[in-house]
């Protein structure tokens, strides 16, 4: 059996910047495994711009984002295998892939990042009532179709889920010509990015109606309208507020899981809430040597802090392979979101392996005002960050130091509070 | 006097801002900073966006080349900008960065390509 160094399964934003990390940190023998039919993920259909502003300083579109990194990759000599699926991975990271070319390979690995990105939740997550009719698209898919493949999915358009892909989606269809008559959003609040609300929906006066949910779909084999109901408090419909909107296509965008089914063929614990990897201060996961990063670990709303986070699983790789994946380990902190935090990435840190600095990333389950993150180490509180606002679509983040940990911590919890 | 409520997107946060423009005079109210009071008057006497869309390929490893426009436009140019694009039709390769059409829409802005587009292997 063939093996190398490291492999790093997905071609994206993640797998590429881990890739140029781990090579950095002196990891000659490197294989990505990309399915597509080029690097660069799912960022090559996201043709808007608003990309990479932290990393580059400047205002990128997705595909640019993609090929600074895919260059680097390619002028840096870094081996990569497109068309190639990775089918499984094993707890002792042994790594099947398959290609045209090839067929069916089985490699081992000394270190596995997992970096597969995430997928649309589909209709079927949702339990939307009506036929199968032909006409309901994820935002996602109706986005590769018109943004990769040049086909318009439709004339007259409602979106369910305010999520970015749905923002964006409702402006792209409008400039080709579409009519998008509604945005309904189930929660009280947007999913989506503030400035797409703006550029996507307002600029082009198209209503986005909160509270609101589709209730039936109409037509038999094709779309033909949708029925739309606020809903409660307990975000059930109320009878009594449907209205029809007559439309030729719908599109969901109600969020992104985490595409974890290697993930758990190799054994890797998954989190109940973020549906990623748990992983420790290194971003590794349950099974030792195997690195998890990007929207496989957890969704991110900013690329930016998907190849920031991705660099560290590179290097954390590396420091691993050098080390002959023996590494040693220290005593065990948990890390919990509590009252409001609804996750943390990590879940677990060894100070032993922690760096001075430590980026912890988590999501809050609402939209708070003027609240304080709160941090406490064994129960103490050591620290409190006021915030002016706090939104579930924006991630957000927390230094931790190495210093300010005492020795006998076992619990740091993250809160929300007054 | 003209009264328009906008919603500041220089940063998260999100401010509701009352911009009220009477003649010259142009008043922002409920930023939380200069930044929102900036915005403010921009939107309402020189609102500006960038577009992006793409452009068929001939001949190319994809069907489609994706692309910008290289500085931001005047907002109300928009769909003028969008009609040139759909217009048009280039060659493989096409690489990032080449200028597709220069001058879109009688603004000083060039749609540029954003994507790689090679020729396809016969
Ligand atoms: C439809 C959609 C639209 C989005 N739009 C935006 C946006 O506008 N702005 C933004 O900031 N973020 C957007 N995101 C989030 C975006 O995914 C991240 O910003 C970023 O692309 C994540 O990088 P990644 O490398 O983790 O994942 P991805 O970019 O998804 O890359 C994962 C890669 O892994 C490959 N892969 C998966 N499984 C396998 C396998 N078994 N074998 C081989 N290869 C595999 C995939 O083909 C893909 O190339 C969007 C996400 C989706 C799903
Ligand atoms: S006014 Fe200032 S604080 Fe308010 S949203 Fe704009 S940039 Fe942010």
């Amino acid at each position: 059996m063939d093996r190398h160094d490291l492999i790093i399964i997905g071609g994206g934003p993640a797998g590429l910047a881990a890739a140029l990390s781990a090579r950095e940190n002196g990891i000659e023998d490197i294989l990505i495994l990309e399915r597509d039919v080029r690097l660069g993920g799912i960022l090559n259909q996201c043709i808007h711009n608003g990309f990479g502003l932290h990393t580059f300083k400047e205002e990128l579109t997705g595909p640019e984002y993609a090929e600074r990194y895919a260059k680097r990759v390619i002028e840096a000599g870094i081996p990569y295998k497109l068309n190639t699926i990775c089918a499984d991975i094993s707890p002792d990271r042994e790594v099947t892939y398959v290609n045209a070319e090839e067929g069916c390979v089985t490699v081992k690995a000394g270190a596995v990042i997992l970096a597969m990105g995430c997928r649309e939740r589909p209709r079927g997550a949702l339990g939307l009532p009506g036929f199968r009719q032909a006409g309901v698209y994820t935002a996602g898919t109706a986005q590769r179709l018109m943004n990769i493949e040049g086909y318009l999915v439709g004339k007259e358009v409602v979106i369910l889920g305010s999520g970015d892909i749905g923002l964006i989606m409702a402006r792209r269809m409008t400039l080709e010509g579409a009519k998008v008559k509604v945005v309904a959003e189930l929660m009280p609040y947007s999913g989506g990015l503030k400035r797409n609300i703006v550029q996507c929906l307002d600029d082009f006066n198209i209503p986005l109606r909160l509270s609101h949910t589709v209730t039936r779909v109409h037509g038999k084999e094709r779309v033909e309208g949708v029925t739309i109901s606020e809903v409660g408090a307990d975000r059930r419909p109320i009878p009594g507020t449907e209205e029809f909107y007559s439309c030729d296509t719908l599109l969901l965008s109600c969020g992104l899981l985490p595409e974890n089914e290697l993930s758990k063929s190799a054994g890797v614990r998954l989190s109940r809430v973020t549906g990623g990897a748990e992983v420790n201060e290194s971003l590794e996961t349950s099974v030792p040597g195997v690195f998890s990063c990007g929207n496989v670990l957890h969704v991110h709303d900013l690329v930016d802090y998907v190849s920031e986070e991705a660099s560290r699983a590179g290097k954390n790789a590396a420091a691993f392979i050098k080390a002959g994946g023996m590494r040693e380990r220290g005593r065990v902190i948990t890390l919990k979101g509590e009252g409001g935090v609804r996750y943390t990435v990590p879940q677990t840190i060894d100070p032993k392996n922690m760096e001075d600095k430590l980026t912890v990333r988590f999501r809050v389950g609402d939209v708070y005002k003027g609240k304080s993150l709160a941090v406490y180490y064994n129960g103490v509180e050591v620290r409190r960050v006021r915030k002016r606002v706090m939104a579930p679509g924006e991630m957000e983040e927390l230094v931790i130091t190495r210093a300010s940990i005492p020795e006998d911590t076992d619990e740091i919890i993250i809160r929300v509070e007054d | 006097m003209e009264i328009r409520e906008l919603t500041c997107i220089r940063c998260p946060i999100g401010c509701q801002l009352t911009v009220t423009v009477d003649g010259d005079n142009v008043r922002v109210e409920g930023n939380n900073c200069p930044r929102g009071a900036e915005y403010g008057a921009k939107e309402v006497t020189n609102p500006t966006r960038t577009v992006t869309s793409s452009v068929r390929v001939e001949g190319g490893e994809l069907p489609l080349v994706s692309v910008k426009t290289a500085t931001d436009i005047p907002k109300d140019k928009i769909f003028a900008v969008m009609e040139e694009i759909r217009a048009l039709t280039v060659k493989a390769p096409v690489h990032t960065g080449d200028v597709l059409i220069r001058g879109v829409a009688g603004t000083d802005s060039d749609i540029v390509a954003t994507k790689t587009v090679l020729y396809t292997k016969p």
